[in-house]
């Protein structure tokens, strides 16, 4: 996906400008928030079941070499064949590649975000190839020719208007009003593809090394068809996305799938090992699975290494107060809010995603929320040191923050300052004691709240006064 | 007992009833209060931007101030935050500070937090006429797990009822610098809060933090909401809101 997150700010704006995105994404934050809350009432020991789930996502993360291996040994055993592709364009490669060799000209695709970091669909689309995407949001998407907002909930930002009028014009049928109806449509749109598609791509939520299987959860039951109806079936996934064991995984699913949406388990749990069997009666003849570097083992050698345990949830963005406000595409790549903020400068350079680790209020609501602990506020501001490191931070930032410290280690010279402040700033406020304009960045703060004034003298002055006249 | 108090540098500078409301209910809880005169900033603008040696200058600074301190309370769940949960990551290569970091670590309070579970107070000189709604500011509740203990004090003021929002818990959109560097996204997360405070239709909404104080009573004014009073948590318990309203001339 092409990276637009230096333009932040300015998207945001427009996110929050626009009266259709802002209905849409109240109306799914109250729903996805409600639903874990409630979801996770059913376990009653949810904390340790996070405790445990960050352990076996830190395990896996530390002996990643070894399960990897582990897991590819299996999987050939089983007849799968392995690929391991170090950047995006390997893995397009590989995939067309996989496509000549077996002539294939119509693809049908189950989410993939993996997919989304590599543009594989215009790669492939580009070679010629007919590439359908079938998870409804994904297909929605695809259809207004726009990028996911969300991981688990890509059209999250389309009301069911919008998607009624996409319909009415893409499927050239009267329009519906209802969300089943319009449903039903897709599938019925969609189900000839599945019959006569040559290859199916998916991507895995887990590589379980004990068995050598690639693990997709759904709801839809087009992942399940998308990896058993194509003659070729390729899956696409991260080499971080390895756990050790099928009890290991059991484990996280407790928690993906309550976190993600509030479901005690998904409608679909997808295991697949090697291609179909002489006895099977369903099943690829051929089963690919592409394992992906793209920027994950610089993460795993860094100080935020944490956010490779990272499970797909989208807790942390459906309970991030800024993502709630202004969906995903402001983040401006495939991974959008608290995660996004991590991941995104961590795989497509720091420099060009200045704003995502900055875009934080730091409320911890997301770390509260993840299942695996990952201590997304503290990996933000470990990217806000880099930035400051690497003096990526604008100069007035920098000389603001200077001159603060500088006073704040000089008491006598700030407790002046701050006396010249009060009193200027009483001053300025006036009867209401409101400062309604400031200059500078403050006037950022001022261009949608006033700053209550302050009282006119330090503490520091009033209580030095106080003292005195006791003595 | 020697309190340490932390008045924090916002109070300091916009707020000052803050810091003589804690420091009254501390003495009338009947502990020795010092207030180190040179006391500046405990870091935080620094660690949450990123300039981790302003803010390890002052951490150092604010540990040797506090040193002889048997407590340190501060009446902001962030500051508190600061010192309690980030100090030791802060200054962790250090290694000749690691004593002193884990024992303020230890030390530090929140205000609320330490009236309650240290002090055991019975009763406080409040009185409060009216109905109140209590915002749970994000580093207290997460970093300081200050939930009940405001609660707690605020069932002991005399004529005050707590009525509760819908969401409490919702961050405020302040975020320090966050609210000067991405103005508009705050000011619209603050607008969700100014709609829930409205709603419950309270006299006065009370927290513990001064930075979301500013920020929500900031954007309430702005919406033209003159009349809910945002008072801190130590002046209600203190019952200073009186001398408030009369110091302010306007409505405060």
């Amino acid at each position: 996906m092409q990276v637009s997150s230096n333009l932040f700010k300015q998207n945001a704006r427009a996110q929050l400008a626009n009266e259709r995105v802002q209905k849409a994404l109240r109306n799914a934050k109250g729903k996805l928030v409600v639903a874990r809350a409630r979801s996770i009432l059913e376990l009653d020991n949810f904390e340790e079941i996070r405790d445990a789930a960050a352990r076996i996502r830190d395990f896996a993360l530390q002996h990643m070499d070894v399960l990897l291996e582990e897991w590819e040994k299996r999987a050939e055993a089983a007849g799968t064949i392995v690929h391991w592709a170090r950047t995006p364009q390997e893995v397009n490669e590989l995939v067309l590649e996989i496509a000549r060799k077996h002539g294939v000209r119509k693809i049908i695709k189950s989410k993939s975000m993996l997919g989304e970091e590599t543009n594989l669909n215009h790669a492939l689309e580009d070679a010629g190839l007919d590439v359908r995407e079938t998870d409804l949001g994904e297909y929605i998407i695809q259809q207004f020719g726009e990028t996911p907002s969300h991981i688990i909930a890509p059209a999250v930002h389309k009301s069911k208007d919008d998607i009624a009028d996409l319909f009415a014009t893409k499927h050239k049928r009267p329009r519906l009003n209802d969300i089943t109806a319009l449903t039903h449509e897709a599938r019925e749109i969609l189900r000839p593809h599945f019959l006569d598609a040559d290859m199916g791509i998916s991507g895995a939520n887990f590589l379980v090394a004990e068995t050598g299987s690639t693990m997709i959860v759904t709801n839809e039951g087009n992942g399940r068809m998308t990896t058993t109806l194509p003659r070729v079936h390729v899956a696409i996934t991260g080499i971080e996305k390895v756990v050790p064991t099928l009890e290991d995984t059991a484990l996280l699913l407790r928690l993906l799938t309550r976190s993600a949406t509030g479901q005690s388990i998904s409608n679909y749990l997808s295991f697949t090992t090697g291609p179909k069997r002489p006895r099977d009666t369903e099943g690829p003849t051929e089963f690919h699975v592409i394992i992906v570097d793209a920027g994950r083992t610089k993460v795993l050698a860094s100080e935020i290494r944490e956010a490779l345990r990272c499970i797909r949830c989208g807790a942390c963005m459906n309970h991030c107060p800024v993502y709630q406000n202004i969906g995903g595409h402001a983040y401006g790549w495939v991974y959008p809010g608290p995660i996004g903020s991590i991941l995104t400068p961590a795989y497509v350079g720091i420099e060009n995603a200045i704003d995502l680790p900055n875009a934080s209020t730091l409320c911890n609501q997301c770390g509260v929320v993840c299942p695996v602990k990952i201590p997304l506020p503290d990996l933000m501001r470990k990217l806000r040191e880099q930035q400051v490191n690497k003096k990526l931070r604008p100069w007035s930032e920098r000389a603001g923050l200077r001159l603060w410290t500088w006073a704040a280690t000089r008491p006598l010279a700030y407790a002046m300052l701050a006396r010249m402040a009060a009193r200027m700033g009483k001053w300025l406020g006036g009867r209401h004691g409101l400062l309604r304009r400031l200059p500078g960045s403050g006037s950022e703060w001022t261009s949608g709240r006033d700053l209550p004034a302050p009282q006119g003298k330090t503490f520091r002055d009033l209580y030095a006064r106080q003292k005195r006249s006791a003595r | 007992m020697k309190v340490g108090l932390f008045v924090t540098c916002l109070v300091d500078l916009m707020r000052p009833s803050i810091g003589f409301a804690s420091l009254k209910l501390l003495e009338s809880a009947g502990y020795e209060v010092i207030v180190p005169t040179g006391q500046t900033c405990c870091g935080q603008p620094g660690y949450n931007s990123g300039d981790r040696l302003a803010a390890q200058a002052l951490a150092k600074k604010l540990i040797d101030e506090f040193a002889t301190c048997d407590y340190i309370v501060v009446p902001s769940g962030s500051c508190g935050g600061m010192i309690r949960a980030h100090y030791p990551e802060l200054l962790a290569e250090f290694p000749e500070f690691s004593d002193a970091v884990q024992s303020i670590a230890q030390k530090t309070y929140e205000l609320t937090d330490f009236l309650v579970n240290v002090a055991h107070i019975a009763n406080v000189p409040g009185r409060f006429q009216g109905s109140v709604t209590y915002h749970d500011s994000c580093s207290g509740l997460r970093e300081m797990n200050v939930k009940a203990q405001p609660r707690i004090l605020l069932s002991k003021v005399d004529g005050l009822s707590l009525r509760e929002m819908h969401q409490p818990e919702q961050c405020c959109g302040f975020g320090g610098t966050f609210a000067v560097k991405y103005g508009d996204i705050s000011s619209r997360i603050a607008d969700l809060k100014c709609e829930d405070v409205q709603s419950v239709g309270a006299d006065a909404l009370v927290l513990g933090d001064l930075g979301c104080m500013l920020n929500i009573e900031g954007r309430l004014r702005r919406r033209g909401d003159g009349d809910t009073r945002v008072l801190h948590i130590a002046e209600v318990l203190a019952g200073m809101t009186e001398d408030l309203r009369a110091s302010s001339g306007a409505k405060a």
